[in-house]
């Protein structure tokens, strides 16, 4: 049976409009409401149906973040998570952290632990940046199965169905493996009151990256951070005869 | 007038000298027998750094796909890697091979795609490398600056890259396609056993569709939940045949299992920006917005006159779909 980590990301809500700070230096993330990324959640629930299934035995949640990523952790537990460890990034490194840093943290971890497959969602919504697995498996030089919606385990192979951009694709790879969740790979459940009270008492571990051995020194430099070009506001038309006439004028019919 | 004479001039010698100094390896996308037509919208990219550009082709069998990249304009080298390793694109093979290379070159920008392809690959190799990624890239403001969208499409961040190596997957609606032919001869890339033991690839199922690409169409025609059935996605492909569109759609349409995963446009499905994106039955989401906002001009046919999509509509026109769809295709 497989112990398995989940990397878990406390982002702002994805139902959320963001606003960019005026001094463009960020978007504002004070008093606005946060939830755990929408990936990580498929990845926390696939970690839990396993266990279900009896071909996983221990599930430990990971987060990088703030004081506040424990709420992520506290979701996760009471999700059907076992225990878990709280990486703690104060705010002025959190601007500059980077998913290289983040897999170094999982991958030490993932060693640490023994854990046999490592799943997180396949980009977080707020970075966009879809790196986290592919680079924490190519840390632990394991194979990566990147944007799974289908994963079946037998012994020590996983046969993972893969989201590409022609259609699907098949791999199987062989565990110690890192998986990435894209959205069709389940549907999350929600957590139930006598579960968030149980997840109370599971027991979250707090470490710093120097506890892990890992350098989270910037790799980037914010130089800006802007609002997009906005759309100029268009016009609500009476009926297709003036749609036609406006697409003939712009010459795309 | 000596002296700012002379700042121009050393000016435009240093920026010669720094430009020589860049050397790119872009990672191309194709199918074996043809390359993927984003290859050429990242190799505009690379040609925005500056320097040298070398186009890597790999695959098994990839003959036909590494000649035609050959004819591929303002390539320095075409490097051509054929291997059974290759078989199914791995990123555990590929990023050996990539190593391998940077060893031997080392480039100072590795480009891919930022498709599945490349998102897939990219990280892997930039770990390898000790380098932080960065993905989706929609402007080259130097070699070491990078423009790319955050929070679904919502915020721009501009940001400078401190490593010694950049790896950049570059959003192919932001380049226009590299333009013009070239003759480079290709060059077998370094030898080697590039052979991932711990991963097999097994099969893949591409949807058939004699419809354009959406990535590269000049039209899309998408659909969401209102169109309430698989089936209705019908009356779209009828008007796409017409307009010589792509058919695209949104998160709701492709989970309710109207139309195939691939179809969908937004924040983690595919970001297009055709000249015209019909959006048909589509509420407008952020997370859909992501993915269509930088068509050039975007039509929303809504029964829902508050409907987030007419926000960002240049034409918008309230009505049933299930009317104004067939009477669109039949005046068109």
């Amino acid at each position: 049976m497989a112990r398995v980590l989940v990397g878990v990301k406390r982002v702002i809500d994805y139902a959320v409009k963001i606003r960019v700070k005026p001094d463009k230096t960020g978007v504002v993330t004070d008093g606005v409401k946060h939830s755990m990324n929408p990936f990580d959640e498929i990845a926390v629930e696939e970690a839990v149906r396993m266990k279900e299934k009896k071909i996983a035995s221990e599930l430990i949640a990971v987060s990088c973040g703030p004081a506040q990523s424990q709420e992520t952790i506290r979701t996760a537990l009471a999700m059907g998570i076992d225990r878990g460890i709280h990486v703690e990034i104060s705010g002025a490194e959190l601007n500059t952290l980077q998913p290289i840093h983040v897999s170094k943290i999982l991958a030490k971890i993932a060693q640490d632990e023994k854990v046999d497959l490592v799943i997180v969602g396949k980009q977080a919504i707020d970075d966009d940046s879809n790196q986290t697995a592919q680079m924490t498996a190519a840390i632990l030089d394991w194979p990566q199965a990147a944007f799974a919606s289908k994963i079946e385990r037998a012994g020590d192979e996983l046969t993972v169905t893969r989201e590409i951009d022609g259609g699907l694709e098949v791999i199987k790879v062989k565990s110690p493996a890192v998986v990435s969740a894209d959205l069709r790979l389940n549907e999350p459940r929600y957590a139930t009151l006598p579960n968030i009270m149980k997840a109370k008492k599971k027991p979250i571990k707090k470490v710093t990256a120097k506890d892990l051995g890992v350098d989270i020194s910037p790799r980037i430099e914010i130089v800006s951070v802007a609002d997009p070009p906005t759309r100029q506001a268009g016009a609500i038309l009476p009926d297709v005869d003036a749609l036609i006439s406006k697409l003939k004028e712009g010459g795309h019919i | 007038m000596y002296c700012s004479g002379r700042t121009v001039f050393s000016s435009k010698l240093a920026n010669q000298l720094f430009k020589r100094l860049q050397s790119t390896l872009v990672i191309a996308e194709h199918n074996n027998d043809v390359v993927s037509p984003v290859t050429r919208n990242t190799l505009t990219a690379a040609k925005q750094i500056g320097g040298e550009v070398c186009l890597l082709v790999a695959g098994e069998s990839c003959g036909k796909a590494a000649s035609e990249a050959a004819k591929l304009p303002g390539l320095a080298k075409v490097l051509v890697a054929d291997s059974a390793h290759f078989k199914g694109f791995l990123p555990e093979s590929l990023t050996a091979l990539v190593l391998a290379l940077q060893n031997q070159h080392k480039f100072s920008h590795i480009l891919a795609p930022a498709t599945a392809f490349g998102k897939g690959l990219l990280p892997r190799i930039a770990a390898k490398l000790d380098v932080s990624p960065v993905t989706d890239v929609i402007e080259i403001k130097g070699a070491d600056t990078f423009v790319r969208t955050i929070y679904a499409g919502n915020a721009v961040l501009t940001l400078k890259s401190k490593d010694p190596v950049k790896i950049l997957s570059v959003r192919g609606t932001s380049f226009a396609p590299i333009d013009g032919e070239g003759s480079a001869t290709p060059e077998k890339a370094a030898d080697g056993d590039y052979a991932a033991p711990k991963t097999t690839f097994v099969s893949q199922e591409l949807s058939k569709s004699d419809r354009p690409e959406l990535t590269s169409a000049k039209v899309v025609i998408s659909g969401g939940r209102g169109m309430k059935s698989g089936d209705n996605f019908k009356l779209l492909y009828t008007l796409a045949d017409k307009m010589g569109a792509a058919v695209g759609a949104s998160r709701a349409a492709v989970d309710a299992g109207f139309v195939p995963n691939d179809l969908q446009v937004g924040q983690t499905g595919k970001i297009v920006a055709p000249e015209l994106y019909i959006a048909v039955g589509i509420s407008g989401a952020i997370q859909h917005l992501a993915g269509m906002k930088d068509s050039k001009t975007i039509v929303a046919i809504n029964k829902d006159p508050e409907a987030p999509i007419f926000q960002v509509a240049d034409y918008g026109l309230v009505a049933d779909l299930f009317k104004a769809v067939p009477e669109l295709t039949e005046k068109i």
